[in-house]
């Protein structure tokens, strides 16, 4: 008889497709690092408070704790080990080694993906004075579109400078 | 976590009748996913609906703006429509959550979470909401009480409805279609969530097997708009008072139309009947905001530790309607 608590999906994690049988309980973040061997995102929390586990799914930041595998069978994932695409730095991660924008590191790939999404998210903040506007990534802007990731060494300062510096498009 | 089928439905009517005691629908899973991990969500079957209800957000021409049940919460705020005409909405929204949690959680399951209560999250405490009779640990001496309502709350249960965007739904009088085994139907806001009485396990007025397909705002009220939220940390937290208001004000300087809706206070998205009916027809004067409030709060039955509440939902009420009057 089929065994209904399992299923087969096919991602394409960081530009390459892979098809693994998931038990349907499985996180995303746990077929990343369990199945795949792609430790690079993080277990925090595993309720989506941290931020550690934060990858792109289909070009959107997502916590991967909160996504069960079996249902994004299809999508499109990125890790940061796929997040320069190829071999070298993102921008980002130049900036947070420039800027000092870590301690420990272990928030750090959850940091740079939420980032990069974010970079591509357009629209206001809970914060941005005019709902009409696409205001520009003031520190306070970042502040509050990154308040998903925490990081306990408390290395915000220098995460808001390097994610800045990338914003605003200038050398890491 | 219990071991679940998983069934991927295509349209609202497959989800339906693919649905039995036991099952759960799944969307954004930000809240449901994270229920079955600590134990307190036990579905046998996850029925996956973020296929078969609307993902789209659509004007209609009768004034009205159609809300698909899987609609993003970050693509609702950031819809030119919501921003434009529901600022009220979209403000609501980005200051829930986080931006992560934004891009999953849908607006069919933003209405559809449970309490944040600690003590229902805790699969080792009693719970009336979670496990109907064992009773209500955040009501036993020395709980904190700090979260917990001081309005519609019963012996049975003290918890709060965690929501922004539905504290901003009920101030904007939203229609939520459902779809069921017996057909579908609307459900009005506020109406859709009910007050604990007897049984808390009950959230809703819908019935086991009832799904959200859409969600639809009536034309904008005229005058203006703003929401605000009072937390313990600048972002990323649930509120602990938070204020939908819309205000109205004649040439004649009197309140023609006010709105008001209290998140963090209740069981459900508080609607301020009795506030809006004291503010009707008065000056717009600080003095008519503050008997406003009074006449809203004078229901208040704080518990002991969160009396602060009162004055803050006070405070709140008032300085907005303050601003809005400016």
């Amino acid at each position: 008889m089929e065994n209904t608590l399992v299923s087969r999906v096919t991602l394409v994690v960081n530009g390459e497709p892979r098809a693994v049988v998931v038990d349907n309980r499985m996180s995303v973040l746990d077929l990343l690092r369990e199945k795949l061997g792609l430790t690079g995102s993080k277990k925090g929390c595993d309720h989506g408070q941290c931020g550690a586990c934060t990858v792109l799914i289909d070009g959107r930041r997502a916590n991967a704790c909160l996504a069960l595998a079996v249902a994004y069978d299809g999508a499109d994932i990125r890790t940061v080990e796929g997040l320069a695409g190829g071999a070298g730095l993102h921008p980002l991660q130049e900036a947070f080694v420039r800027h000092d924008a870590f301690q420990c590191g272990y928030c750090t790939p959850g940091q740079l993906c939420s980032a990069a999404g974010m970079l591509t998210e357009a629209g206001p903040s809970a914060i941005t004075e005019e709902l009409d506007s696409d205001p520009p990534l003031t520190p306070g802007e970042i502040r509050e579109r990154m308040s998903g990731n925490l990081c306990r060494c408390g290395a915000y300062v220098n995460i808001v400078k390097a994610i800045t510096v990338v914003a605003e498009g200038g050398p890491a | 976590m219990r071991a679940f089928s998983y069934v991927r439905a295509a349209s609202p009517e497959e989800a339906v009748s693919d649905y039995r005691p036991g099952a759960a629908y799944l969307g954004g899973g930000t809240n449901l996913v994270d229920l079955m991990r600590l134990g307190v969500a036990a579905p046998d079957q996850v029925i996956d609906v973020t296929r078969a209800v609307g993902d789209r957000v659509t004007e209609g021409e009768d004034g009205e703006l159609r809300i698909g049940g899987g609609v993003r919460n970050s693509d609702l705020a950031n819809h030119p429509a919501v921003r434009e005409r529901y600022p009220l909405l979209a403000r609501a929204v980005l200051n829930g959550a986080s931006g992560q949690i934004r891009n999953m959680a849908t607006v069919g399951g933003n209405l559809l979470q449970r309490t944040r209560c600690p003590y229902f999250q805790d699969v080792g405490m009693p719970c009336n909401k979670r496990d109907p009779g064992s009773g209500c640990q955040a009501t036993a001496p020395g709980a904190d009480t700090e979260h917990m309502a001081i309005i519609g709350h019963s012996p049975f249960c003290v918890a709060t409805h965690p929501s922004d965007m539905a504290v901003a739904l009920t101030a904007l009088g939203a229609r939520v279609r459902v779809a069921g085994p017996d057909g579908g139907r609307w459900v009005q806001m506020p109406g859709l969530h009910r007050l604990p009485d007897g049984i808390p396990d009950r959230d809703t007025v819908l019935t086991p097997g009832e799904l959200i397909t859409e969600v639809v705002l009536p034309p904008p009220p005229s005058g203006r708009s703003a929401y605000r939220k009072v937390r313990e940390r600048a972002s990323f937290a649930f509120a602990l008072v938070s204020l939908a208001a819309v205000l109205d004000i004649g040439p004649d300087g009197r309140v023609r139309d006010c709105r008001l809706a209290l998140g963090g206070v209740a069981h459900v998205p508080w609607r301020a009947h009795a506030a809006e009916r004291v503010a009707l027809s008065l000056p717009a004067t600080p003095q008519t905001f503050a008997r406003a409030a009074e006449e809203e709060l004078r229901y208040a039955r704080p518990l002991p530790g969160n009396e602060y509440k009162v004055t803050l939902a006070r405070n709140l009420i008032v300085s907005v309607l303050e601003e809005l009057a400016r």
